[in-house]
């Protein structure tokens, strides 16, 4: 029972803290590619891989005291901070999910910039094309980006690495 | 004469409910429509469990296909053609995926894919590019349309202004379902004047806009499908049937992953329950067959698997009790612990079920909101966002609403024999 809920709760909990919608978005996306059992559905919108629920249920948990949302200014725009809340924590108690290696595979997500997580979750978006499609699709969609054939590449190489921490291989 | 612009000898029409008429002139529509895959669409209800709440809700997603390709071929036809942001070499693809849009819905859709981890997006997908007969039609008109039709489904296509009429806050899908499904329902939300809506509409670059004068023509949509969302789609008695077929759907998973001797042999869900789900399995599988297979699962030896199947069937569905999970989280596991002692398994009979619904959004500068907002278009040819102009779409921006159910079959509580003690317990913790 709100198991959905309660994997979210764990993935804040284990990075700790999550600077950005965004951010937090393309970190969940990615880790249910690499598979973790994250139920939230993602279609594609402007930024990439995108979850209405996923959103839905973030909103639910911060008005239901178990996620800390802060709003903050930076520079022309606002950002959020995501973290568990004591409530959150004692939630988390009674409905222990377990997802070995999460935690691994999160906070080297979140040492990551949201722009770079961005690439690598269109990337996966898109593995069933071939490479250079993929490439094709990055700098259609995603021209005001700007992204370079370096960064694709460097997003593949992520994508293995962190393949290897979730121990899909 | 190129197949892309062959005309039907005479136009077509289907007698529609909710448009009067659909027309069919292009023949690559009129091929779609025919083939199988497209067909399957009559076996599916466009609103899966409510007709167990609102009779008449037995409509298709057949009918709504139609009613999406109609309302933009009058779009596209009446009201864009000419003009200069319009290029009508996007026509035939924009029909195309209008009327498949929906062409991946398996049966109840919403709970199906809950159970065994699927999207109809990706099926939509696949039966555009597979080996289908909609494929077949597709690669007549050229190699890289069905792929085109795909992209823009999927909305990973360049074509920005083509998918904001299929998909955006205010495109042809909704408003086709608010009218259909309020038609169906019989309620009397879900009506605005599409036809005023239609008339202000322009094409843009990226995205469809509405002038200016027809601001209260959209103010009315956007209060119709908030009204529509809370009094059909998210009705409490519907969702207490999707919360029975979901733990029907469970259970048959679970009984055939612990080798489970069904008597009826659920052949059609193998590969659902093995994971391995090819397009033609998934193309099999329909409404009348999932009730098939419930009507003779009332039969079966498991205990919990006939019971929620019956329930299914006759309409015994299960009672609920509002529910605020951040205050009533550790009485949640306290009911979940005396249904237990009772015999009553709460993996399948205790059920938090959460609605949640943001009517309209718009995207702020720098946060990041993934919602395109519907844009004015002012008279000296400005664009301006819906809620700035309008107060009542303000009041409404931004703002979810959820809401949170416990479901429980309460005729279990009242004869549960031996178990007085524990039953009264659980009564008193429910309220009931």
């Amino acid at each position: 029972m709100l198991n959905d809920h309660a994997k979210l709760m764990q993935a804040v909990m284990v990075a700790g803290e999550i600077t950005g919608r965004k951010k937090l978005q393309k970190m969940i996306y990615i880790a249910k590619k690499v598979d973790f059992p994250f139920q939230e559905r993602f279609q594609f919108h402007f930024y990439g891989p995108y979850s209405e629920e996923l959103t839905t249920r973030v909103e639910e948990l911060c008005n239901m005291g178990f996620l800390n949302e802060v709003k903050e200014k930076k520079g022309g725009y606002f950002q959020y901070r995501y973290t568990l809340t004591d409530p959150g924590m004692e939630f988390l108690s009674l409905n222990e999910v377990e997802m070995p290696y999460l935690q691994d595979c999160l906070v080297d997500m979140n040492e990551q910039n949201a722009r770079f997580l961005e690439l690598v979750s269109t990337v996966l978006y898109f593995d069933n094309l071939s490479k250079a499609e993929v490439a094709g699709k990055v700098f259609t969609l995603k021209a005001s980006q700007r992204y370079t054939e370096a960064e694709i590449d460097e997003a593949y190489h992520y994508i293995e690495a962190l393949k290897e921490k979730a121990k899909l291989h | 004469m190129a197949y892309s612009t062959e005309k039907l000898r005479e136009e077509k029409v289907f007698k529609d409910p909710v448009h009067r008429y659909v027309h069919v002139r292009d023949r690559v529509i009129w091929d779609l429509i025919g083939t199988k895959e497209f067909q399957r669409l009559r076996r599916i209800k466009q609103l899966g469990t409510a007709f167990l709440t609102f009779h008449g809700a037995e409509h298709s997603r057949f009918n709504h296909s139609l009613g999406v390709y109609e309302i933009v071929r009058r779009i596209i036809d009446d009201v864009f053609a000419g003009r200069p942001e319009w290029n009508n070499d996007e026509r035939l693809l924009t029909l195309c995926a209008a009327l498949l849009h929906d062409l991946g819905h398996g049966p109840f859709s919403h709970s199906f894919e809950k159970v065994f981890d699927l999207d109809h997006e990706e099926f939509t997908g696949k039966i555009v590019l597979g080996d289908t007969e909609v494929n077949k039609v597709l690669l007549r008109v050229s190699p890289d349309f069905p792929t085109q039709v795909a992209e823009v489904i999927a909305k990973t296509s360049e074509k920005k202004l083509v998918i904001s009429l299929i998909s955006s806050q205010i495109d042809a899908d909704r408003m086709d379902y608010l009218q259909r499904d309020a038609y169906f329902t019989g309620v009397s939300y879900g009506q605005f004047d599409m036809e005023r809506i239609l008339r202000v509409m322009r094409p843009r670059e990226d995205q469809v806009v509405i002038k200016k004068s027809g601001m209260h023509a959209v103010e009315d949509y956007i209060m119709s499908r908030y009204q529509m969302y809370w009094q059909v789609y998210f009705h409490p008695v519907s969702r207490s049937a999707e919360v029975i077929l979901t733990k029907i759907l469970h259970r048959a998973k679970q009984l055939f992953k612990e080798n489970y001797a069904f008597t009826y042999e659920p052949i059609h869900f193998t590969s659902f329950f093995n994971e391995q789900v090819t397009l033609a399995d998934y193309l099999k599988l329909d409404e009348s067959i999932i009730l098939y297979y419930f009507q003779n699962w009332q039969e079966e030896r498991d205990p919990v698997l006939s019971d929620l199947c019956r329930r299914f069937v006759n309409r015994n569905l299960f009672k609920y009790a509002e529910f605020d999970p951040a205050k009533e989280y550790k009485k949640l596991a306290e009911l979940g612990s005396l249904f237990e002692k009772a015999g009553i398994d709460p993996d399948y009979y205790l059920v938090v079920d959460s609605s949640s619904d943001l009517p309209y959004d718009f995207y702020r500068p720098g946060e990041e909101g993934e919602r395109l907002p519907i844009h004015l278009l002012m008279k000296n040819g400005e664009l301006r966002e819906l809620s700035r102009e309008s107060e009542i779409v303000d009041a409404i921006s931004g703002k979810r609403r959820t809401d949170h159910k416990l479901y429980y079959p309460a005729d279990f509580l009242e004869d549960a024999a031996g178990e007085q003690d524990i039953i009264k317990k659980i009564r008193a913790l429910l309220e009931i």
